[in-house]
Order: structure tokens, then C-alpha cells, then sequence
């Protein structure tokens, strides 16, 4: 059973391998002559004016929120779709109480208006 | 010699076995990617120059077919700059963040049947696992690069593959109730009959849902704002030079063709051939299924990618986020309840009986 987890470990190291060699390379292969011009952050050609880790829109800190709630959601529904044939209508029943909850709160945000973007 | 070979094989416990296995496969199976990502950036500027009625790049080899190797050559030779400030490890570890999954997620994947690297019960789950790991290289880059262009491209577009990322796995969650198992291949054999069969008809709201977010996954066009070029130049890898843009831009074609093969295999069949059950072509090679039919398929959905990039102008930012959460979320979470009252009910042509 856990046999067949092997060759996922494999692949998974394999591939940040890769990604790791690929950036070696450049770093042996490309040439090193930083300065301070060059090395400054892009900002079209003007001197960076303030701190570049500045305060962002709260929108995205709820996309991130609202995203979380759905996503936990999902993670809920995955064992359910697969059972479905077997749990019948009484798991059925369960799971759309449950939605019903869930869209509850999404009208609620929708009316609250947290997914405008003006 | 052959039965040294064969002594010392016999010799190695059974889990080195498997991962030695495993490593040829993987390195078999990497490279074609690696290949088939390198070409794909070729046609890509073919395909959008001829739509365009460009030529599109034919200096470098025969018709131009060198060119992937130019680029490359030219990537690995450039320096890799570090911007000041910037939290280096973070920086660095941004980019394998971002390749890693895409490339790892292809271990799930059958080919054919049974030719498959690993054939784990819980496919569906690790490759959603692994596509939601994407976005963690995403908001690193921005936020390790110390520059605001990459900053508020990272903030964009991980807002967006975030929103995304929801209705597309609503769209899963109705294939897993059709086919009623979290492994691909028997997911593929599920569709198992005709081209009627296959989860494209009775799934249509989610197959559309499933490749439009696969697009805005990607941040291809025309969901592409948060490379924007005209307004944040490239989005969250501005500040990345040399390989570190190369695997960044790897990490991209790999996602896309993750995409479409995902496409291929959940909605049009994957590996099985569209003549099954055609009078006639059925018994000739056409109704075989065979990886042909699989890379035939997952060819076309690259090829929309293209098409899609040189067919729509960009959408505007709040109309993306209005798309993915009013429109995809309601239109998915719809069908899946219909989709399991119309399973339990047994009604309809393709929920009669064999589920």
C-alpha cells in the first residue's frame, strides 16, 4: 500500500532537484559583477521612493479568508462525492444541509459586498 | 555478465527496487516534459505570429526549431541578480517552490492503462494538493524580491489563482461523483463506452468551468493581469534574471500542459479512443485506446491555450474576481446538487444504472 507512495518521493525530490540544478547552473555558467545601480529594486528608472513591503488592499486579506472557508469546503465534499453511491440519501441529505449553510453565508458576503472590486 | 546483473538486482531490498524504478521513469518521463515545455514555447510564437500574421521566430536552425535551445543557452549565461534587500533565501527557494509541483503532479497521471509511475488511490487529492502548491512560489517571489511591481503582481495574481483554484475544485468534485473513485485511471475507465460516454456531455457546465479556471490558474491571457506588462511590467518575477526567470517560465508551460492533460483525462477520456463503440472503426487501430489518443488530446487544449492568448483582449481585474466568485462558485455548487440528485435518482440517459 505505502509501497506505492515511493515513486512520489522520488518524483517530488527529483523535481526540486531540478529546479535547485537549474539555479546552480545559472550561478556557475552567468557572470557576477553586481552593483548598486543594477542591484536596485525596478521601479522605472526612478530611486526607490519608500519601502517596497508596503500596506495592500484589505480585499485580498478576505480573498484569502473567504478562499480558506471554500477551500476546507471542498476538502469536505472530496470523500463525499466519492461515497456518494454508497451512503445514499440519507448522506445526500446531510451534505445539502450543510451547502445550505455554507451558501447562506455566501449570499451574505455577496450582499455585504466583500467580492466588489471597483 | 547478464546474471550478475540479475543476482545483484535480486539482492537489493524490494523499496530500493521501486525507487530505482522509479528514477528511470521519472528521468524518462521529465525529460519529454522538459522537451515538450521547450517546443511548446516555440509554438507558441509560431501559432500566435501566424495568427497574427507574423512569421514568428525562423532564424535559429531549420524553420526556426533551434530556437528553444537559443533561449536557453542565452538564460543560463545571464547573471542572476539579487536586489537589494531582497530575503535571499526566500528568492531562491521562490522559484524550485513554483517548478517542483508542476513537474511532481505528473507521477498520478496514467498514460495508457496502467502505465502509470504511481498508481496511489488518492490521485485526485495529491494533484490538487500540489496544484494549490503553486501559488506558495507565487507570493514568495513577490514578497522576496523587496520591489513593488512584484509585490503587487504577487498580491494579484495569487488572489487570483486562489478564487480560481475553488471553482475548479468544485468542478473536481463533480467528476469524482460520476466516476465515484479519487484514482485517474479508474476515473479514465469510467468514461469507458463512446464519445458519449465521456465526462464532457454529462458534466458540460463543469468541463467549461474546469477550462476557463485552468486558464486564470495558469495567469494566461486573457486572465493575465497579474503579469500585466503595461502596467506592473511582469508581475511577481520582475525581479528575477537568468535561470531564475527560466524556471519560473518552465514552471509555467509545465502548469499549462498539467492543464491540459488534466483536461484529457477528466472530461474527454483521456487514453481511450474516441471510435469505441463506432460500427465499423471499432475494431480497426482507430477504437484502440493508446497513449496516442491521450497526447493527441492534451495537444488540442494546449492549442486553445494558444488560441485563447491570441483570440480575447484582457480582462480587467474586478471582472476576473467577478467571474471566478458570482459566476463559477453559484454555476458549480448548482451542479454538483443537481448532479447528485440526478445519481441517487438514477434519471437521465448517462445516470442510468452503471453508477
Amino acid at each position: 500500500m505505502l509501497e506505492n507512495y515511493i515513486p512520489i518521493l522520488v518524483f517530488l525530490t527529483i523535481s526540486t532537484g531540478l529546479g535547485a540544478v537549474l539555479l546552480i547552473l545559472g550561478w556557475i555558467l552567468g557572470p557576477q559583477a553586481p552593483d548598486a545601480e543594477k542591484n536596485s529594486p525596478y521601479e522605472c528608472g526612478f530611486e526607490a521612493f519608500e519601502d517596497s513591503r508596503m500596506k495592500f488592499d484589505v480585499r485580498y486579506y478576505l480573498v484569502a479568508i473567504l478562499f480558506i472557508i471554500f477551500d476546507l469546503e471542498i476538502a469536505f465534499l472530496f470523500p463525499w462525492a466519492v461515497a456518494l453511491g454508497d451512503i445514499g440519501l440519507f448522506g445526500f441529505i446531510a451534505m445539502m444541509i450543510f451547502l445550505a449553510v455554507l451558501v447562506v453565508g455566501f449570499i451574505y458576503e455577496w450582499k455585504k459586498g466583500a467580492l466588489e472590486w471597483e | 555478465m547478464t546474471e550478475f546483473f540479475t543476482a545483484q538486482w535480486e539482492a537489493l531490498p524490494s523499496w530500493m527496487q521501486t525507487v530505482l524504478v522509479s528514477t528511470l521513469q521519472i528521468g524518462i518521463l521529465l525529460l519529454v516534459l522538459i522537451l515538450a515545455v521547450a517546443y511548446y514555447t516555440y509554438a507558441e510564437r509560431r501559432v500566435i505570429g501566424a495568427m497574427q500574421g507574423r512569421m514568428g521566430p525562423n532564424r535559429v536552425g531549420p524553420w526556426g526549431l533551434l530556437q528553444p535551445f537559443a533561449d536557453v543557452i542565452k538564460l543560463l549565461l545571464k547573471e542572476i541578480i539579487f536586489p537589494t534587500n531582497a530575503n535571499r533565501f526566500l528568492f531562491i527557494i521562490a522559484p524550485i517552490l513554483s517548478i517542483a509541483p508542476a513537474f511532481a503532479a505528473w507521477a498520478v497521471i496514467p498514460f495508457e492503462d496502467g502505465m502509470v509511475i504511481a498508481d496511489i488511490n488518492a490521485g485526485l487529492l495529491y494533484l490538487l494538493a500540489l496544484t494549490s502548491l503553486s501559488v506558495y512560489g507565487v507570493i514568495l517571489a513577490g514578497w522576496a524580491s523587496n520591489s513593488k511591481y512584484a509585490l503587487l503582481g504577487a498580491m494579484r495574481s495569487a488572489a487570483q489563482i486562489v478564487s480560481y483554484e475553488i471553482a475548479m475544485g468544485f468542478a473536481l468534485v463533480g467528476v469524482l461523483m460520476a466516476a465515484g473513485s479519487l484514482n485517474l485511471n479508474d476515473i479514465v475507465l469510467r468514461q469507458e463506452g463512446s464519445i458519449m460516454h465521456w465526462f464532457w456531455l454529462p458534466l458540460f457546465p463543469l468541463f467549461i468551468v474546469y477550462l476557463v479556471s485552468g486558464v486564470a490558474e495558469t495567469n494566461r491571457a486573457p486572465f493575465d493581469v497579474p503579469e500585466g506588462e503595461s502596467e506592473i511590467v511582469a508581475g511577481f518575477h520582475v525581479e528575477y534574471s537568468g535561470t531564475g526567470f527560466a524556471v519560473f517560465f518552465l514552471a509555467e508551460y509545465a502548469n499549462m500542459i498539467l492543464i491540459s492533460a488534466l483536461t484529457a483525462l477528466f472530461f474527454f477520456g483521456g487514453y481511450l479512443g474516441p471510435f469505441q463503440g463506432v460500427p465499423g472503426l471499432e475494431d480497426t487501430f482507430l477504437g484502440e485506446d493508446s497513449i496516442l489518443w491521450f497526447g493527441l488530446k492534451t495537444a488540442f487544449f494546449m492549442f486553445c491555450f494558444l488560441w485563447f492568448r491570441a483570440t480575447f483582449p484582457r480582462y480587467r481585474y474586478d471582472q476576473i474576481m467577478r467571474l471566478g466568485w458570482k459566476v463559477f462558485i453559484p454555476v458549480t455548487i448548482v451542479w454538483i446538487v443537481v448532479l447528485g440528485g440526478l445519481i441517487l435518482g438514477e434519471v437521465g440517459p448517462w445516470f442510468s444504472g452503471e453508477w
